[in-house]
């Protein structure tokens, strides 16, 4: 019981992964600003932004139903912290989890950008419901290439889902990306995260040169600060989720743990990376380059899986 | 100084009104952003929505329209936070003080804690503005 506790709220959750998230997300906004010649925020600053927030007035709009305003960024904060768990228990080598955990993770992963559509739904803001509608629409079309990435790993493993048995497949043979169907896959995977995270080439949802912050206009003060906090361990989660699933996991024996935080970061690297040198997509392009190309590399992906390269 | 001010000063999102400006000053804001100033070095970011916003940046002199909307923007804001009077038009009002549109200086709409005047500011005068307000605090 006590292990559980500690589990939820300080080792791999809401502390580590926070402390973690936030070093991510500093990272990635100074990448930013190197790329742009800038200087960059300070190391702390993601910090800064939270505690800020949580001292801030919570303003509830006239038109919103409260409830659901309230609860949308609960429920999500909650989710990450449980996605987090049965991620990075088993990367850092700990027993856990059981037969289809790969399927909980899938749902648990989904329910931020659901809470997130809730909450703007519920705020009676109209930015925020088309920002809603386009989180609905690019929803739709990430989740499906999403699925078959994972469908080729699962059929590389034997059609085990279990996270542990996938690492421990790839201690045994190698990573995925060697693979043409793991490099394929990988490709996917990483515009599908991009989706995921809702950075720039997908960051139609809350467009904030087009409908000023999308699906968090009406958010303010304590509400906001736990949508910020789930972003910053998302940026987390996701490159980890990558990490296990294409470069073989992590290893804590001597140097290796340099090589493992290096993943992670050159994981967020790419990302940031792809973020700032491409432009937003209109939701039709979006859609149109889920749906047809990434679902062709995906499907593709599969195929070699099932034909073992 | 307890650890709230602290993370207040360190990370001031701004959000930009413009109450009949003539453009001047907003440029000069945005030159703030660009990799010669870069105020995102002291952690502040420039947000779209004034539900995210700890500065309210107000330019140009307030007309009999804008009045009202810079009223209703100042009530929308999550308190606390510091507004932030550019350039000489809200501090004052110069030349357009005879004018029959004007509706006052900022601060007979709402309180101001910062006046930066100039015609327009240097993005330095900005910077430097701030950043005093924020140490006297």
């Amino acid at each position: 019981m006590i292990k559980t506790i500690i589990h939820f709220l300080v080792f791999p959750g809401f502390l580590f992964l926070s402390v973690a998230g936030g070093f991510v997300s500093w990272f990635d906004r100074k990448i930013t600003a190197r790329v742009h010649f800038r200087k960059g925020p300070p190391l702390l600053q993601p910090f800064y932004d939270f505690i800020k927030l949580l001292a801030k007035e919570t303003l509830i709009p006239k038109n919103s139903s409260p409830g659901l305003f309230l609860l949308a960024p609960v429920i999500s904060f909650t989710a990450t912290i449980l996605a987090g768990i049965l991620i990075i228990l088993p990367a850092f080598g700990i027993e856990s989890g059981f037969q289809g955990d790969l399927i909980v993770i899938i749902y648990l992963l989904m329910i931020p950008a659901i809470s997130l559509i809730f909450g703007a739904l519920a705020s009676g803001n109209p930015l925020s419901s088309l920002g809603a509608s386009r989180e609905i629409k690019l929803l739709i079309s990430y989740e499906l290439p999403f699925l078959l990435t994972l469908l080729a790993l699962v059929i590389r493993t034997d059609m085990s889902i279990k996270i542990q048995e996938i690492i421990s497949e790839q201690k045994l043979f190698g990573p995925f990306i060697g693979s043409f169907s793991g490099a394929l896959g990988f490709i996917v995977m990483m515009m599908c995260v991009q989706a995921k995270l809702a950075l720039v080439p997908f960051d139609l949802a809350e467009a904030e040169t087009e409908i000023v912050a999308g699906a968090y206009t009406e958010y303010s003060g304590t509400p906001l600060a736990l949508f910020k906090i789930t972003r910053y361990m998302l940026f987390f989660i996701m490159p980890s989720f990558v990490v296990i699933l294409f470069l073989g996991g992590f290893d804590f024996k001597g140097w290796n743990i340099i090589l493992s935080i290096g993943k992670v970061l050159l994981i967020a690297l790419l990302i940031t990376l792809v973020r700032n040198t491409n432009p937003r997509v209109k939701i039709k392009a979006a859609m149109k380059f889920f749906l047809v190309w990434m679902n062709l590399f995906a499907i593709l992906s599969v195929i070699l899986a099932v034909l073992k390269y | 100084m307890g650890i709230k001010e602290y993370c207040f000063k360190k990370s001031l999102w701004v959000f930009h009104i413009a109450a009949s400006p003539c453009n001047n000053c907003d440029i000069e804001i945005l030159d703030c952003l660009t990799p010669r100033y870069d105020i995102e070095r002291f952690g502040m970011l420039l947000t779209g929505s004034i539900k995210h916003a700890d500065v309210l940046l107000v330019t140009g002199m307030v007309n009999k329209k804008a009045k009202k909307r810079v009223k209703e923007l100042y009530d929308q804001v999550p308190k606390p936070c510091v507004v932030v009077a550019v350039g000489t038009c809200p501090s004052s009002g110069i030349l357009f003080k005879e004018s029959y549109n004007f509706a006052g200086p900022l601060d007979k709409v709402i309180p101001v804690d910062v006046y930066i005047p100039g015609c327009p500011p240097k993005p330095e005068a900005i910077i430097a503005g701030i950043v005093k307000f924020l140490n006297k605090k």
